[in-house]
């Protein structure tokens, strides 16, 4: 387990150096310049910027510093938005968009572990058949279509809820809908169709023929099981989230870290795109170590075999 | 033919395919019949609301919108069919070539897609778009280049299977070639789960191209496609709902039938009796 642990890391961290170099080189064969402005800069001036910001040192020099400093836990200036730092910039956003991601991805582990097992164990009902037709037409709906007709009902028509912009939970409400709603009903299908294949397994009669509880029965014998699936795909489902996460952002108006991503890249904003590129795929990456953790505990035959 | 017939037979199979002829037959053929120009403004009728002269109702400067919401469903369908043409010709290949060569190749091979499955894909994406412009070959080429990974994992599973299957030796005993034998026998026997995991993949490239649409980076005025129509008409909530309504309505049904039609193939694909699809 621990040798099987210690190897995920190190993928992790190769990956993550995948990441900051793929996005560091892909940034600097871009034309143009975060100083390129409306306005043409002096040659002496744009020159004394590069030199402040190291920008005239050979790329691979560059990319060894920005390592080393990531390393100490700099980040470094943003170099469209004087003044500010990009872990200034991150911290600011962060919370809210940590608020979204976490929030949506509770409320589609919730919704669809709870619609999953309660389908799974009466497979074939009616009310089964409702609520599959169902979580398939929301696994339809993309966010970008979800946020501005949830906007439209709950924000403009009903006026319960506000339509955008940050300050309270109820700014939070929507957008975590509109997030959730496609993994909701993913959850639920895997889940139902694991539960229902784990419970017409013999152990699982023999369990409700001895009188166990439909309750114990559910948590000792068929979830430990059934969960596996759910655990693998959470870490696809997270990065997922992330992505929804830029575009819920945009369209409610959040000021989360999504927003700076494409304004940062946009702009040429090197060290603010990094950094934003640097924050999600460590929390992916972190993510998905738990998640391979967690697969470990679930199913023993991953813990002799490694 | 058997496989055809049977998915003909769920009703609900029968909805996806026949949603699908209708998109993919409007988007041939509804801007060619359509009397109204996907540029030309209607100035009688700006920002008007669905009627019999335009059944989609007209944008904030009098253009068809059942026009261009036929258009938009040509760019998005053609960009998701190209983009998993070019992940097929990618995860096919390497898939096989890892179960086939095994050992350490196989090792290697699929470490490279591990770590690639770990990239936050739209992210780069979102990134190479900003980079190198917007342009749309760009733009399906970069999907295509992260949606193989999938592909190449069933492939790889896939040929794992079949490389010590009794008829594959036998071919083999009988002097088959190596090349022959993988064109013959694998790579038929390879199609059924491809197949499936295609279909249940060109939602996700339709879903990625209306993001990177909506955020304003993907196809560019005056050419469309779903995600900026989804996209110029959130703008436009209030004052003409079904600028978002119709293309959203049609993004959703297209993700819908797909994923239906999936899901049916790959039960029929994993159920004994019904072999006969793979």
């Amino acid at each position: 387990m621990g040798a099987y642990l210690a190897r995920r890391a190190l993928y992790s961290l190769l990956t993550l150096l995948v990441v900051i170099s793929a996005v560091f080189f892909l940034l600097r064969l871009a034309p143009g310049g975060p100083f390129d402005g409306e306005r043409q800069l002096p040659p002496e001036i744009e020159a004394n910027l590069n030199a402040a910001y190291h920008l005239d040192a050979p790329l691979y020099e560059q990319y060894l510093r920005y390592l080393s400093d990531l390393l100490r836990g700099d980040m470094g200036p943003s170099l469209t938005q004087k003044d500010f730092s990009v872990a200034e910039l991150i911290t600011s956003g962060l919370p809210t968009s940590l608020a979204l991601g976490a929030g949506a991805l509770v409320t589609a582990l919730c919704l669809g572990l709870a619609i999953g097992t309660y389908c799974g164990r009466r497979t074939g009902t009616l009310i089964d058949g409702a609520l599959m037709s169902l979580t398939n037409v929301t696994l339809a709906i993309p966010a970008i279509v979800s946020g501005p007709v949830l906007i439209l009902v709950f924000a403009i028509s009903l006026s319960w809820l506000p339509s955008g912009g940050s300050g309270s939970a109820a700014h939070l409400l929507l957008p975590i809908v509109a997030l959730a709603l496609p993994y909701i009903a993913a959850i639920a299908r895997l889940i139902r169709g694991s539960v229902a294949e784990v419970g017409g397994e013999p152990f699982v009669i023999t369990a409700q023929s001895k009188g166990i509880g439909e309750a114990r029965i559910l948590w000792r014998h068929i979830m430990p099981g059934a969960a596996i699936p759910l655990v693998s795909f959470l870490g696809p489902a997270a990065a997922g989230l992330l992505t929804g996460s830029v575009v819920v952002e945009q369209i409610f108006d959040l000021p989360g870290i999504g927003r700076y991503f494409v304004q940062a890249a946009l702009n040429r904003d090197y060290t603010l795109v990094m950094g934003v590129a640097v924050v999600y795929a460590a929390a992916i990456l972190t993510f998905n170590l738990l998640v391979d953790l967690t697969y470990g505990v679930l199913d023993p035959r991953i813990r002799v075999r490694q | 033919m058997s496989a055809l017939r049977r998915l003909l037979r769920s009703p609900v199979a029968l909805l996806a395919l026949t949603l699908l002829a209708l998109i993919v037959g409007g988007a041939v053929l509804g801007p060619e019949i359509s009397v109204w120009d996907s540029e030309a403004m209607d100035f009688a009728a700006m920002q008007a609301a669905p009627s019999a002269q335009h059944w989609f109702g007209t944008d904030l400067v009098g253009r068809d919108q059942f026009v261009r919401t036929m258009l938009g469903a040509r760019v998005s369908l053609s960009i998701a069919l190209l983009a998993i043409s070019v992940s097929l010709l990618i995860g096919v290949p390497w898939g096989m070539l890892a179960a086939l060569l095994g050992g350490r190749w196989d090792q290697l091979m699929m470490r490279f897609v591990d770590v690639l499955y770990g990239l936050p894909v739209i992210l780069i994406i979102i990134l190479l778009v900003v980079i190198f412009g917007r342009n749309q070959y760009l733009l399906f080429a970069a999907l295509g280049a992260f949606f193989w990974l999938d592909i190449a994992r069933i492939v790889r599973g896939q040929t794992l299977r079949l490389r010590d299957a009794p008829f594959i030796q036998a071919a083999r005993g009988m002097g088959a070639g190596r090349a022959y034998t993988l064109w013959r026998h694998v790579l038929p026997n390879v199609a059924g789960p491809v197949i499936v995991y295609t279909t249940l993949a060109i939602p996700g490239v339709i879903l990625a191209e209306s993001f990177i649409s909506f955020l304003g980076l993907g196809i560019q005025e005056p050419d469309t496609s779903w995600g900026v129509l989804v996209s110029d008409g959130a703008q436009t909530l209030e004052s003409a709902p079904w600028l978002i309504i119709y293309p959203g309505l049609c993004l959703g049904a297209t993700i819908w039938s797909f994923n239906t039609l999936g899901d049916r193939l790959r039960d029929m694909l994993d159920n004994p009796d019904n072999r006969r699809l793979n």
